[in-house]
């Protein structure tokens, strides 16, 4: 890790990301998935990346690791991990750093791991692949590497199925297997959604002191505006495959600048008991288009939409690290 | 003022299928007594597996209890003739929590509207065509959605319809099983919106039923807490805001992670996972993951679930 961060002073940034759009070919014609999404990353910082369903968070995670199908996937743009671009360089390079230097850990732990396997063959795998351990010692980091994630008696879980495991011992193994091989950036998508709140919580507290001890840079992945305000540094919004908003955390939940995230902050409900019940919420009208319309794509459910809206709005710097794309500040 | 739903002691166990035949006692609602009174929201909150839906299917007469009783506006439910239940049933109705799989995708939204209707025998053809065009404007649908397919519509229009069929035969009581848990935030918002505006329109009464504690706390007047299959705590709104709660609830307070980061999340330091509803622990079904737990006292002895103060119930031995 101190190696990239001395990498780093060279000047390529950590993470780029650079006008990505995705296209996908379906029976029923072409669908715009991603519409040239830009951002970056620096060592050991956490991105947030936040939006409703369809907004196209999961597909930038794919896109990032080439793991979209082609060819009914069309990807275009540049993803640069220390100066490299993910998307062009050749497989053998990709799978070196995917896994390696770059891991994932998807949603659902239900059916990310395997059934069939024990979970330390699983964990192992990841050592033998990357790092070329022998089987011994692959399973005896396998053990450490689950210790080190907090599921308890690890050593005996290396001969447990995953059926025998619970959610949250699930999530645990999948973050073990993520980060066996200490990688620079860990990819988080929705990690805590299928899990019950008090485990959330236990997630979301190891999620936090990992990165606090490891080092780690990660793209969290979220549709939950609470997990946002208490992991990430920064947050991007996300709207119909663009994203609308950049700040770091503090100043996006204090002072919004897009139409969509300050409609998003005012849809949720807030946990307080001192209040009486029943207040209406300032909800978005609406629902996603199915047709992106031309200019803002939020135009049909802004509050303040008008006529400069038909086109589409430039990013505009609000405050030093704030950006928000709209006519508002045009 | 006279409850309109009443529940003493309500228990509904499953007898799991094992290998070699009769499997394990699975008890999913075991001693449920509370009660409900006309006009409020009452809020039912609990972790997944924790009985919440079978408590609603069993207050609706949709499941019968292995013991215990329910009483709806003084009738007892579970002596009732199966007429008899098909009639009650118009006051009380329930809101479902997955818009896609609880509407059948080939009737058209009039049939599905009009369906409630022509099961109890209401109205002639064109009462009930005027009957279904208002339901559909009550909850924000528009007339020309009549003829469409549900497939046709997103998943907040879908919960509308739901919402506008459970509304048909102007029930009583409604039971809200999740039903904003598998929308979008500002789509949830919206349906809360509209939730909370039936409830004023039409003096209803709410079971609402969540895992989420701020849908519950945007909402509800009183709240209840499940844990395996119990009650462990319910009170009013306010006590909840001011008073040292049930350890349970209190983590569950602590695990909501806040739409703003000046609020230090501080997780809840509660060991593990909820227990399997077939194997619950001795005593207090809380004390392995209990902070606060003491032994032997709560490994031993199951705390009582009392009305510790006006309007106040709790189980646990230190509250």
């Amino acid at each position: 890790m101190s190696g990239n961060l001395a990498l780093q002073q060279g000047g390529a940034p950590f993470l780029e990301v650079r006008d990505l759009t995705v296209r996908f070919t379906t029976s029923r014609g072409e669908v715009r998935a991603l519409a040239g999404i830009g951002f970056s990353l620096q060592p050991g910082e956490t991105l947030g990346l936040v939006g409703e369903s369809g907004c196209g968070k999961t597909v930038t995670a794919m896109a990032i690791l080439r793991l979209l199908p082609l060819p009914a996937a069309h990807v275009a743009g540049e993803v640069r991990f220390l100066g490299e671009d993910l998307l062009s360089c050749p497989i053998e390079r990709l799978s070196h750093i995917r896994g390696n230097r770059i891991a994932m850990v998807f949603q659902e732990p239900m059916t990310a791991l395997n059934p069939v396997f024990t979970i330390g063959e699983q964990v192992a795998e990841v050592l033998r692949l990357h790092r070329g351990l022998t089987d011994a010692a692959a399973l005896e980091e396998a053990a450490a590497s689950l210790s080190r994630v907090g599921l308890a008696e690890a050593r005996q879980r290396l001969r447990q199925y995953p059926h025998q495991l619970s959610g949250g011992q699930r999530q645990r193994v999948l973050m073990a297997m993520a980060l066996a091989c200490r990688p620079d950036l860990l990819i988080a998508d929705e990690p805590t959604t299928a899990l019950d709140v008090t485990v959330q919580a236990q997630i979301l507290a190891l999620l936090r002191s990992l990165k606090a001890d490891l080092g780690l840079a990660m793209l969290f992945i979220t549709h939950n505006l609470g997990i946002v305000a208490q992991t990430a540094d920064r947050v991007a919004v996300m709207y119909a495959g663009l994203i609308v908003e950049q700040a770091p955390t503090g100043e996006l939940f204090a002072g919004p600048g897009h139409p969509y995230t300050r409609g998003l902050l005012a849809s949720v409900p807030r946990l307080d008991f001192h209040r009486p019940p029943g207040a209406p919420l300032e909800a978005i009208k609406g629902h996603l288009p199915e047709q992106p319309p031309p200019g803002c794509l939020y135009q049909d459910r802004c509050p303040e939409a008008r006529g400069q809206c038909l086109t589409p709005p430039p990013w505009v710097q609000v405050a030093p690290e704030h950006l928000v794309r709209c006519w508002n500040y045009g | 003022m006279a409850e309109l739903l009443k529940t003493q002691d309500l228990c509904r166990h499953f007898r799991l299928q094992g290998f070699w035949g009769q499997g394990p006692l699975l008890k999913a609602v075991d001693g449920v007594s509370f009660a409900l009174f006309p006009g409020e929201t009452l809020g039912l909150v609990g972790e997944s597996g924790c009985g919440k839906s079978t408590l609603a299917r069993l207050v609706l007469g949709l499941l019968a209890p292995t013991s215990g009783r329910v009483w709806f506006g003084g009738a007892d439910l579970t002596s009732l003739p199966r007429r008899g239940l098909k009639a009650m049933r118009r006051q009380f109705q329930i809101i479902f929590q997955d818009p896609y799989s609880s509407l059948n995708p080939r009737m058209t939204v009039r049939q599905i509207l009009e369906e409630p209707f022509l099961i109890h025998n209401l109205g002639t053809r064109r009462e009930r065509r005027t009957w279904v065009a208002d339901l559909l404007a009550e909850v924000g649908l528009a007339p020309e959605h009549l003829g469409r397919y549900p497939h046709e519509f997103s998943g907040g229009q879908r919960q509308r319809l739901g919402i506008a069929r459970a509304l048909a035969l102007r029930p009583r009581l409604m039971v809200a099983d999740e039903p904003v848990s598998s929308l979008d935030v500002s789509i949830q918002a919206q349906i809360l919106n509209l939730l909370v505006r039936l409830h004023e329109h039409h003096g209803l009464t709410y079971l609402f039923i969540s895992h989420d504690l701020s849908v519950i706390s945007q909402i509800c007047s009183r709240v209840a807490v499940m844990y395996l299959g119990r009650l462990v705590e319910m009170a009013p709104r306010e006590v909840l805001a001011r008073q040292r709660l049930h350890p349970y609830t209190e983590a569950l307070l602590a695990a909501v992670p806040q739409p703003d980061p000046r609020q230090p999340f501080r997780p809840p330091a509660l060991r593990g996972e909820p227990p399997s509803p077939v194997q619950i622990p001795s005593g207090c079904p809380f004390h392995p993951r209990c902070p606060e737990a003491e032994f032997p006292r709560c490994r031993d002895q199951v705390p009582a679930y009392r009305e510790a103060a006006p309007e106040y119930w709790v189980a646990c031995h230190f509250r």
